[in-house]
């Protein structure tokens, strides 16, 4: 991924954090963290960003705990969720590839995605790649579903899907394009894409980050980046 | 209490002992993992708190442990933790999947004595399949609500490295609380520290409040920069080029033991 992507994802996530009061951040997840931290900024003071494994950027004293329990009080409004595989119903998975009945292949394992998915109202998938191996048709095990199942307490779901191409949103159980990147082709992107999705009218493109917003990625957010993500804030300064 | 030597200390943790382990970024008490992997230690089934990295991928490399519980496994930013993918590949250790909330949630059934705790979300997730001794019923204080319980995780022993302790066995560890989760629900417990002081860490309330008692920790060790590589937050960082160093080596067996081996010389 070029800078230039990293930055227009980053402030894609910002966007997509509008009006949260307390958004929160999990494992592994640096372009929704610096994301997360830019709506912080936007926002003048009026958002909550927790970070986890992160000293500064974490309000919590009580522990691992906390940030799960916080969730199922209702106290966070945000949360991301990546995955090895992301399918066409908003199925995420976190654990790895399955090939009759067995895992093959894994990866780091669930996280807490199994539990905050059915707990955090507004849930942004995020994957740092499109190519039909991540977005699948049905992914090979479920982390966490897109929707349901009926009967269990839930409090929300995905409500968008970001990718390195385009900005998908997610409603009734189907995914929407709702912008491609700058030179994004559709045809490139419905080759690239391993599920089918919906079209409304018109695909518009999304909007490169404004003048200040870049300024405030590479300020601010690119420092307090560096406690939890130095790599990548090392990236980032380019 | 008298407090003991790192081996001494590690000496205390028999093989086939359960061990709950916190993550690389909360204290980890690498002093004595390398007392382990020199004894070499055997069978140890180890519980990440709620995930495991680097403490866990030196063990398990080193053939010292049968089973992990946790919710994933990995050197963070350094990537997949290279010693669990290979023995994991050669199904050479039981994983018992699982995730954050329900390890946390184990832990505090074991803090107050209760066999279960029941816990929001993961029906649906394709998990509890992988976890047969969990159990799903209907919330039989409302109508139609089905509920999963995990049972209570009681470690054999909890393990790791804290800024500070006193003579009494207090252990300050200030904002890392599931540390003090830890130390509830083991039935003993095994700490390092940078150092131990001669005041009493209970008497003021401002270290009070971030303090383990002594009635839950057995024994204490003084470990001088005893969180290195993985560092202390607040105290030291980690090593990131030694740690990206091995998560690059240690992916073939002969890179392994040459990181291995300096690990040890350290």
């Amino acid at each position: 991924m070029t800078r230039e992507e990293t930055l227009l994802l980053i402030a894609e996530v910002a966007r997509l954090l509008e009006g949260c009061r307390h958004v929160a951040v999990g494992a592994l997840s640096p372009i929704p963290a610096a994301g997360a931290l830019l709506a912080r900024e936007l926002a003048g003071g009026t958002m909550r960003v927790s970070i986890l494994g992160s000293r500064r950027h974490s309000p919590f004293t009580e522990g691992g705990r906390e940030l799960f329990d916080c969730a199922a009080q209702g106290r966070i409004d945000a949360f991301f969720l990546s995955g090895v595989q992301i399918d066409g119903a908003g199925n995420v998975n976190l654990l790895g590839l399955v090939a009759e009945g067995r895992v093959t292949r894994r990866f780091a394992g669930n996280f807490g995605a199994p539990y905050l998915a059915y707990l955090v109202p507004r849930l942004i998938l995020f994957s740092s790649d499109h190519d039909p191996r991540r977005l699948v048709e049905k992914v090979d095990y479920v982390t966490a579903p897109g929707s349901g199942p009926p009967g269990v307490w839930r409090k929300g779901g995905p409500v968008a899907l970001l990718t390195p191409r385009c900005r998908f949103a997610f409603r009734d159980g189907r995914f929407l394009l709702e912008s491609l990147h700058p030179d994004q082709d559709l045809d490139e992107v419905r080759a690239q894409t391993g599920f089918t999705f919906d079209l409304a009218g018109r695909v518009a493109v999304t909007a490169p980050p404004p003048e200040e917003w870049r300024a405030c990625i590479l300020g601010p957010v690119r420092e307090a980046m560096a406690e939890v993500y130095p790599l990548f804030a090392t990236r980032l300064a380019g | 209490m008298s407090p003991l030597s790192v081996e001494e200390l590690a000496s205390r943790i028999p093989d086939g002992s359960s061990v709950a382990l916190p993550p690389d970024y909360s204290g980890c008490a690498m002093a004595v993992i390398r007392a382990l992997l020199r004894r070499p230690a055997r069978d140890l089934r180890l519980i990440g708190v709620p995930q495991l990295g680097l403490q866990a991928d030196l063990l398990i490399g080193a053939g010292c442990v049968a089973e992990i519980e946790m919710a994933a496994i990995s050197l963070g930013e350094h990537g997949l933790a290279p010693a669990f993918q290979r023995t994991w590949e050669q199904r050479r250790l039981v994983v018992r999947e699982s995730t954050c909330p329900a390890i946390h949630a184990g832990l505090q059934a074991a803090e107050k004595g209760i066999p279960f705790i029941p816990l929001r979300g993961v029906l649906g997730s394709d998990l509890p399949a992988m976890r047969p001794d969990w159990k799903v019923i209907d919330n039989p204080f409302a109508e139609a609500d089905p509920i999963l319980l995990v049972s209570a995780i009681r470690p054999d022993v909890a393990l790791f490295h804290a800024p500070l302790a006193d003579r009494a066995g207090n252990v300050w560890i200030g904002v890392r609380r599931e540390l003090m989760t830890m130390a509830h629900a083991a039935a003993r417990c095994l700490v390092t520290v940078e150092a131990i002081t001669g005041e009493d860490l209970l008497a003021e309330d401002r270290t009070a409040a971030g303090t383990i008692p002594g009635l839950y920790v057995e024994a204490v060790a003084e470990a001088p920069e005893g969180g290195r590589p993985v560092g202390l937050q607040g105290s030291y960082p980690p090593d990131r080029d030694w740690i990206g160093r091995y998560a690059r080596k240690a992916r073939s067996e002969d890179g392994f033991a040459a990181m291995l081996a300096e690990f040890l010389a350290a």
